[in-house]
């Protein structure tokens, strides 16, 4: 039943990308509002997802692979809603929108959502580190989402070839100067994270305090090579997009490897 | 009622023979001269056209005497190029004209100001009545409708034009940034007072002649920076400007790479507008260094005109649309009127209400 509105909040998504795809291919961007409408519904169902899911599981629902993307396509919604009208970052949504889609999608059609017991009580120390914790990848994934667009407008200004939505992408400084606060954002987020997992009371398993851990310094050294000034903002976006990748893959073997340490 | 518009315009008459017909006549004098309920004369460089309504049809030749009267030509032995559209034509054309698609360069947005400028002096004297009114109106809508829901605006047209919009591409607001104007040229004058116009404050002039360069400092509100020195002004600045008349780079990638280190967080537009060229191509290759030069900026231009062009069908469509809601609206205007209803409310047709 709660799947329902993963779905629901499935096609919202869907018809932001498709929105931002038929406009491409005309050539006449005025995505923002619908974007924003279409994000902002889907994002209200995958909320009304968690709290039915959380409800009926008693706890925060990121129990297993299918809940956390779940989650974490939640987080990226969120982060952009509140992160969209703040920095008005024109065409972010167009670029937000399908990185929830192929989340959600993948939640829903990879055969993930499989409900073993739960062994472990509720712990709230362990579900504030869960959930920190992903909301940081929400925020590194808008950084990721940034340094796309970054990358993409970079290179028509060096090729000399102006595609139509060049003229609607933000700024070159602009999206630089948001990449570096996401990231800062992320990076406070995902420390307070990791630091309340020590909390916990449990034993982490150490593949995933060594991953945590590994993620964490790669994110410090970009932030740190970035206030050196060591670093030209092209290669700064470029590490958000690696950075996501590894976060994912690492959040992928984290939730695995957690998932076969509480399976009974 | 008889709607009509007759008009010569870069399409269908050179300058010599659009000159003719500009500044002889007015709106006021159309109308009376030639009989009809309203008119209004639209005037620019690129075209001169009169939009009217009357009773009784008035003859192309009838207008044409109004707007020659003052410039001694015989109308029986000169037939020059006028175009007549009439009706739902005469609506259609406007809304293209006050658009921007009929314009020499496509979606250019002085054409707007010129129509409505038309519109206040035709209204002034008298000459526009309710008719135009509401079609004048709805023109300008329509004209800021498809601005709005179409690309057919974007991007520059021109090397001031497209260098600003670079620029603000790159650094998005221009008051902070540094630029160094290198060498004082018509053309680097014009760009400069380009950016200077979009808030570029800190303005460098340099040139091989210092009294040149503080000539074009003080005009454009900049200081003069000796020629020895420009060089060392790239670890600071954001935008080079450069036009000189060297035949050799000035600025290549081993005089430029040591101190981009210095400047790694921050991006370099050079623009070269100088043949030949002043900075070497290769210096594009630098990271954050973004270099156009004539020819590229040319192409950008280009790509800009095309891109517009690419437009023309989604403005077509909207327009199209707005041709036949105003017949409707002008159709139902007409029944009510037969049927005694003088005065509509204001309240019961918002569209309307709008329009008037």
């Amino acid at each position: 039943m709660d799947r329902y509105f993963l779905i629901a909040s499935t096609f919202c998504f869907l018809a932001a990308v498709v929105h931002t795809a038929i406009e491409l291919r005309t050539k006449v961007f005025r995505p923002m509002r619908f974007n924003f409408v279409a994000i902002g519904l889907g994002f209200i169902f995958q909320t009304v997802f968690l709290w039915i899911r959380g409800q009926e599981l008693g706890r925060c629902p990121i129990t297993n692979l299918f809940e956390v993307f779940a989650f974490l396509a939640w987080s990226v919604a969120l982060i952009y809603m509140v992160v969209g009208p703040a920095y008005r970052l024109s065409l972010m949504g167009a670029f937000t929108a399908p990185l929830v889609l192929l989340l959600q999608v993948f939640a829903l059609i990879a055969p993930i959502d499989t409900r073993h017991p739960v062994t472990v009580p509720v712990n709230s120390w362990l579900e504030f580190h869960a959930s920190m914790s992903l909301v940081a990848y929400g925020v590194f994934a808008l950084a990721c989402i940034a340094g796309v667009m970054y990358l993409l407008q970079e290179r028509q200004l060096k090729t000399h070839h102006l595609h139509s939505i060049f003229y609607h992408l933000p700024p070159l400084t602009n999206l630089f100067a948001v990449i570096t606060r996401l990231l800062w954002w992320g990076f406070a987020l995902y420390t307070i994270g990791i630091v309340s997992g020590f909390f916990t009371g449990h034993p982490l398993p150490r593949i995933q305090v060594v991953a945590a851990i590994a993620l964490w310094l790669l994110y410090a050294a970009v932030l740190q090579a970035r206030h050196l000034k060591w670093l030209a903002p092209k290669r700064v976006a470029a590490l958000c997009i690696i950075g996501f990748g590894v976060a994912l893959a690492l959040l992928w073997g984290i939730t695995f490897t957690a998932e076969l340490h509480h399976a009974p | 009622m008889n709607l009509f518009c007759i008009g010569l315009s870069h399409h269908t008459a050179n300058v010599a023979t659009r000159e003719q017909f500009a500044g002889n006549a007015t709106a006021e004098t159309i109308a009376r001269e030639s009989g009809c309920a309203e008119a209004l004369l639209l005037t620019t460089c690129n075209r001169v056209e009169v939009y009217a309504v009357s009773d009784k049809r008035i003859s192309t030749d009838e207008i044409t005497r109004c707007l020659m009267a003052k410039a001694n030509l015989d109308p029986d032995n000169y037939s020059p190029p006028f175009y007549r559209y009439e009706d739902n034509k005469c609506v259609q054309h406007l809304f293209r004209v006050a658009s921007g698609l009929d314009s020499m360069v496509v979606g250019e947005s002085e054409i707007f100001g010129q129509a409505k400028k038309a519109y206040e002096s035709a209204r002034t004297s008298g000459a526009v009545g309710p008719y135009l009114h509401r079609l004048f109106q709805r023109a300008f809508r329509v004209a800021k409708q498809v601005r709005t829901h179409t690309d057919i605006a974007r991007g520059a047209v021109s090397v001031g034009s497209v260098a600003v919009e670079l620029a603000q591409r790159i650094f998005g607001k221009l008051s902070e940034c540094k630029v160094l104007v290198l060498g004082a040229g018509e053309t680097s004058e014009r760009t400069t007072r380009a950016l200077v116009s979009r808030g570029v404050n800190d303005l460098r002039v340099s040139n091989r002649s210092l009294d040149r360069a503080h000539g074009l400092a003080q005009t454009v509100g900049g200081r003069a920076v000796p020629f020895d020195d420009w060089v060392a002004q790239c670890r600071e600045i954001d935008i080079l400007l450069t036009s000189t008349a060297s035949e050799t780079p000035l600025l290549t990638s081993e005089i430029l790479a040591p101190m981009l280190w210095e400047r790694l967080d921050r991006p370099l537009f050079i623009i070269d507008i100088a043949v030949p060229r002043d900075v070497d191509p290769s210096v594009n290759e630098l990271e954050g260094v973004y270099l156009y030069d004539i020819d590229s900026i040319r192409s950008v231009a280009e790509q800009s005109l095309a891109l517009r062009r690419q437009q023309v069908a989604a403005a077509e469509a909207i327009i199209a649309d707005h041709v036949t809601e105003f017949f409707d609206s002008i159709s139902r205007g007409l029944t009510r009127l037969s049927q005694g209803v003088e005065h509509p409310s204001v309240g019961e047709n918002p569209l309307h209400a709008s329009e008037l």
